[in-house]
């Protein structure tokens, strides 16, 4: 690992914030979404393996924490632009599993007809912009979709999920820059796994820290223990507000980890296994469960509880997804237009 | 020939290790030849093509980039430009989108805007092509975007010799190469000699003589197009086979050749049907050959949709040893 690395380890290892409110039920709801998108992708790993899901999937287990705690500090009706590693986003913004599954599957039950499959997964009926194949292919269209919301007067905001990788990638910086301009209601939020694909990121940007980035356009930027879920939904909540009240964009950098290789058949070479260790250490579902029990918001026979529901939730979806059909012949030629 | 390259050429590589070869080899034989795209290092390619490469040659000549595909070729358009002889990896075809205008706009058009006194000796290397159910961001075939681009070149190679030959071809070309390969090539076997070898740009290869019909097709559907030629040698249909291997410049003469021979013209391409690289080889055929044709020609290739997830759907979207077949068919009713 390199020096510089270390930092991002070093501050993602404070302790989980304690101070911020949360109901029971609310602890209930990050929970069972986190263990949701945990099994949900550990079941996927499971049928890629078999080869029941066919095609490449980028998995979003460690970083539960983001998904979920930044779609619990925006509203049902607000938007989200997702990415390649999108499975997460779309669980917390409230997609069916069944629906889900089945579109990795390519089912016809899937919520995109098995058209989209895991790289275009999306229920857009949740205000999913879409998960995207090209990496920051979504920053356009979550910049527009703030532009919509101002120019229309409304009163939503949209969270722009990207990879430290994708900061790389020229139309990130047209549209912090546009967003920035025209004060849009948008949060740029950035996934920092410390890597894209392979790739560290101090082996592809001279500049480690990338909140700096968001100094070029005049937009205020933080960061976060990404494997905190309240931490994440109150880091959130702040960039809602300001983009709320018309004050504009702002970054928010999300530091967090992937458990599983970028795809199946990744050996890993890039990263070493005490890196690895440590973050599961931190493992956000662990934390957060611990978390639960020790501020008496949940019991541990109601953590078990959300597990074992979770538990049933995915297998069901799995044999929804298994048992469905494929897409009729008839369908390729289907939606090519509205 | 003699018994030692006899010996060589039966030796057996993959696709994707040909392509390894080629650009060791000629990484080893020119100082100015350097790789860089993402994932290249360490990881050895999203296909693991330049495996080894990093390990022997180091970061200054296998860079790993960050994510920035208009950059990468637009650095090595300006390398190019002023000594070495860069090859760039773009990951998937499907990006090649973000490098439209460093490639079409520049790479294509500076030696002949500043009156041929530059050249832009750079090999962009891609991959395409549909069959993991990738869905439509990872499976397309764009060469026919590229086949309309004058001053650069498009080669498709679909055998690992043609992979290796063609791949030194075009690093030592003095004009901007898109080398585009197939992924569900990589694994694919075949006979390719161990020394430095070229074979021309521009140059089709009849892969398989014969005389009642002839299919031009290249890439990954030159082997749906060998089953379906076995199929129907069943039955005493003898289909002569074409493999275009570069795209642009066509080899309209080799194409002309055989249809002066068979009289009847298949055109099987991955790439959607409207606007495809068929509209151009086709045209070609009904300009230079009109009189030999026995029937129209005809096209299997993709259908005009982007390319589904579901096996299901994305299996009907291109071509198949059945549709291969039928068209074949219908050229000789
Ligand atoms: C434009 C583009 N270039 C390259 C790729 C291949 N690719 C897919 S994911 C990925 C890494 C992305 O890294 P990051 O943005 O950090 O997201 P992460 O995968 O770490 O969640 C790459 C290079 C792609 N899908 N799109
Ligand atoms: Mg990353």
């Amino acid at each position: 690992m390199t020096k510089s690395s270390n930092k991002t380890k070093t501050s993602a290892a404070k302790p989980v914030n304690k101070r911020s409110e949360c109901s029971k039920e609310q602890a209930r709801h990050y929970l069972r979404q986190m263990m949701h998108i945990r099994k949900f992708e550990d079941k996927m790993m499971d049928l890629m393996s078999k080869n029941i899901a066919q095609g490449g999937s980028h998995l979003y287990a460690g970083e539960e924490a983001v998904a979920v705690g930044a779609i619990a500090a925006i509203r049902p009706d607000d938007y989200i632009a997702s990415t390649h590693r999108g499975h997460g986003h779309c669980v917390a913004k409230g997609g069916k599993l069944n629906e889900l599954m089945a579109e990795i599957l390519g089912k016809a039950t899937g919520c995109c007809g098995g058209k989209g499959g895991s790289l275009h997964l999306a229920d857009v009926s949740t205000g999913n912009l879409g998960a995207n194949g090209v990496v920051a292919g979504g920053l356009g269209i979550a910049t527009g979709a703030a532009l919509s919301i101002k120019m229309r007067k409304d009163d939503k905001v949209v969270i722009c999920f990207f990879g430290d990788g994708a900061m790389n990638e020229g139309i990130v910086h047209e549209c912090m820059n546009m967003a920035s301009k025209w004060e849009l209601p948008i949060i740029f939020l950035v996934e920092n796994n410390l890597y894209g694909m392979s790739v560290a990121i101090a082996r592809s940007s001279r500049l480690e820290d990338h909140t700096k980035r968001a100094v070029a356009y005049d937009m205020p930027s933080s960061s976060v223990d990404g494997q905190d879920v309240l931490a994440v939904r109150d880091a959130v909540a702040t960039c809602a507000q300001r983009a709320r009240d018309g004050r504009g964009p702002s970054m928010l950098v999300a530091n967090t980890y992937r458990y599983y290789g970028h795809s199946r058949s990744d050996p890993r070479a890039y990263r070493t296994r005490e890196e690895e260790a440590y973050w599961h250490d931190r493992d956000p579902i662990k934390l957060f469960s611990a978390q639960c029990i020790e501020t008496g918001i949940l019991s541990e026979n109601e953590v078990k509880a959300v597990d074992d529901s979770t538990t049933e939730d995915i297998e069901q979806a799995t044999q929804f997804a298994v048992d469905s059909p494929m897409p009729e012949a008839s369908e390729l030629y289907t939606d090519v237009y509205a | 020939m003699t018994a030692k390259e006899t010996k060589q050429d039966q030796r057996i590589l993959t696709y994707g290790q040909a392509i390894n070869e080629a650009l060791d080899q000629e990484m080893a034989r020119d100082q100015s030849v350097f790789v860089m795209g993402e994932d290249i290092a360490i990881y050895g390619g999203a296909y693991s093509v330049t495996k080894g490469l990093w390990e022997k040659y180091g970061d200054e000549r296998i860079r790993d980039t960050g994510i920035s595909e208009g950059a990468i070729v637009g650095a090595g358009i300006g390398a190019a430009m002023t000594g070495m002889r860069p090859v760039v990896e773009i990951m998937y075809v499907d990006f090649m989108t973000l490098v439209m205008d460093q490639l079409c706009n520049q790479a294509a058009k500076l030696r002949y805007m500043f009156g041929g006194k530059i050249k832009v000796p750079l090999t962009i290397r891609t991959e395409g092509g549909a069959g993991r159910t990738l869905g439509a961001h990872h499976s397309q075939s764009l060469e026919s975007w590229f086949m309309h681009i004058p001053g650069i070149k498009v080669v498709m190679p679909a055998t690992p010799y043609d992979a290796k030959g063609l791949l030194l071809s075009s690093i030592r070309d003095d004009n901007t190469v898109v080398y585009i390969e197939h992924k569900m090539l990589y694994n694919t076997k075949g006979p390719v000699p161990e020394g430095e070898y070229t074979i021309p740009i521009g140059k089709a290869e009849v892969k398989r003589p014969g005389k009642d019909v002839s299919v031009f097709t290249y890439s990954r559907q030159l082997l749906f197009c060998q089953e379906a030629a076995e199929e129907l040698a069943n039955e005493g249909i003898d289909v002569e086979i074409v493999d275009l291997r570069t795209l642009l410049p066509l080899d309209v003469e080799t194409i002309v050749e055989s249809v002066r021979k068979t009289n009847r013209a298949v055109i099987v391409e991955e790439d959607t049907i409207t606007g495809g690289s068929g509209a151009e080889i086709g045209m070609r055929i009904v300009e230079e050959a009109f009189d030999y044709l026995d029937a129209p020609v005809k096209r299997v290739a993709g259908a005009d949709v982007p390319m589904p997830k579901s096996a299901a759907l994305e299996s009907l979207a291109i071509p198949s040893k059945q549709s291969i077949i039928k068209g074949i068919r219908e050229v000789l009713q």
